[in-house]
């Protein structure tokens, strides 16, 4: 059986100012994009008890690899993510390992939110002084974002959700967890090679509050500890060690020819 | 488990009625009203389904609008299977097995090295079929996302263990399903041997479609 690390384990982690690369606020209902380089680590803070942060990510040389949320399920035998576990790309390599965590759950079944799924629970919205429509989707955040990264629907798999706790009964139902609100809950997600990552930050699908009023949450990027040889997340199973062969592989002979674009 | 098909479906008056050999791809359109009947011929064989807009194929399966729509993991009659639009891009009118996955995705040959280890890399995988049957329509990689295991059995529990566990297929059990528009739907009749989901042992399908 595979060991699971328990989530009272958690080793949390004061980020020393010196190791910031950046960090902002990303407010509700907002999106964000950038990359991730390798053994860097991004922190996404919830700072008031979000209702759910929807994120994609690729390989950022490669886009045409990118997360995988039905094997990060199926090889680590769980549907709900925690510390200790890895995000799997569909290339059998480790996009993300998941070195810290202080959440009460994060959900890989369901999905973002849409423009009829937003709809049927807030009504229609409209565009605001700024621009912006009230009531932001995260499937058309993430369109809007791969679209700068001349990326289309074509490159949309289905996503994770953070700070959401889903649960399955035994006859297949979905239950939201309203316990996943959890103010100053953070995650840590360590890249295993340089990662484009794509955050929407609007409620979850299923989150029951029947108004629009997703929170904000702190993005940092900071330069985490490398890797050592027992690390807990690339020693966690047989499986984690195998993924994390095919990913040095990969990063050993990554290309590097003359005209290669990143 | 309800059918929701008035219609008696007689195999002797499909348009089309295909043995699909044990591990080999398939792909096919299938026009707005066509019924296409999956039948599991030997039982506990995993079916991997993608379906895509016929006219304009980004618009394709999407796993999770289609459990959060019906509110269940688990396919079965009257689940409508959405796209990443959300349209309904076929219907299922009848089941008889009861329930089909659509969380654990489609086995490759980089997951199957990571699954059950690096020397099972080169074994035949669901993905190898889906490119090479997509190649035809200039499709590749991209066009793949999380997919249907018709036939295949995945609980999830009340911690999130997610297993792969005997099916509760058997042999002649079938799904049939309606296309609401004109769709391209993808098969990779798995070749999986490392897991309960083929009992170990990849079985011919028979595929049948009506008008």
């Amino acid at each position: 059986m595979v060991a699971i690390m328990n989530a009272t384990e958690t080793n949390a982690t004061e980020i020393n100012p010196e190791w910031v690369v950046w960090s902002e606020k990303l407010p509700g209902g907002a999106y964000w994009h950038g990359v991730i380089p390798r053994w860097q680590t991004l922190r996404i803070t919830d700072l008031a008890g979000s209702q759910g942060v929807a994120m994609i990510c690729y390989n950022a040389e490669r886009p045409m690899e990118r997360l995988n949320v039905a094997d990060t399920a199926k090889i680590q035998f769980n549907a709900f993510l925690h510390q200790g576990q890895v995000l799997y790309s569909d290339m059998g390599r480790v996009l993300f390992s998941i070195t810290a965590d202080t959440a009460n759950g994060h959900d890989l079944i369901c999905g973002c939110s849409t423009t009829e799924s937003n709809r049927a629970k807030y009504g229609v919205g409209e565009y605001n002084k700024f621009g912006q429509n009230d009531f932001n989707n995260s499937r058309d955040q993430f369109l809007k974002a791969l679209g700068k990264w001349g990326m289309c629907r074509r490159d949309l798999m289905p996503n994770v959700n953070f700070f959401s706790r889903v649960t399955v009964t035994p006859t297949g139902g979905l239950q939201y967890m309203s316990e996943s609100a959890n103010p100053g809950a953070y995650v840590d997600l360590r890249a295993e090679m340089n990662v484009l990552v794509v955050i929407s930050n609007c409620p979850h699908v299923l989150h029951p509050a029947p108004h629009y009023r997703p929170q904000p949450v702190q993005l940092t990027g900071w330069r985490s500890p490398a890797p050592t040889a027992d690390d807990p997340c690339r020693t966690a199973n047989e499986e984690a060690i195998r993924g994390f062969v095919n990913t040095d592989s990969w990063w050993a002979q990554r290309p590097l020819a003359p005209g290669y674009i990143l | 488990m309800t059918a929701i098909a008035e219609r008696v479906l007689d195999p002797t008056q499909a348009v089309y009625d295909y043995r699909l050999p044990a591990r080999q791809p398939w792909s096919k359109v299938i026009q707005t009203g066509q019924i296409l009947r999956i039948v599991d011929l030997e039982g506990n064989q995993a079916v991997d389904t993608l379906i895509y807009n016929a006219a304009d194929t980004s618009e394709r399966y999407s796993a999770p609008d289609t459990v959060v729509r019906q509110g269940n993991i688990f396919i079965t009659a009257g689940t409508q299977l959405i796209s990443n639009a959300g349209n309904v891009l076929m219907t299922v009118l009848n089941d008889t097995c009861g329930r089909h996955d659509t969380l654990g995705g489609a086995c490759s040959m980089e997951s199957n090295s990571v699954r059950y280890g690096l020397h099972k890399k080169h074994l035949h995988a669901c993905v190898e079929n889906y490119l090479l049957e997509l190649s035809q329509y200039g499709m590749n990689k991209r066009d793949l996302v999380s997919n249907i295991n018709f036939f295949m059995n995945v609980p999830v529990s009340g911690d999130g263990t997610l297993e792969i566990v005997d099916g509760i297929s058997e042999a002649g059990k079938y799904v049939d399903l309606r296309a609401e528009l004109p769709v391209m739907v993808l098969i990779s009749n798995c070749p999986q041997i490392n897991n309960p989901c083929n009992a170990y042992n990849p079985t011919p399908v028979r595929l049948l479609i009506w008008d």
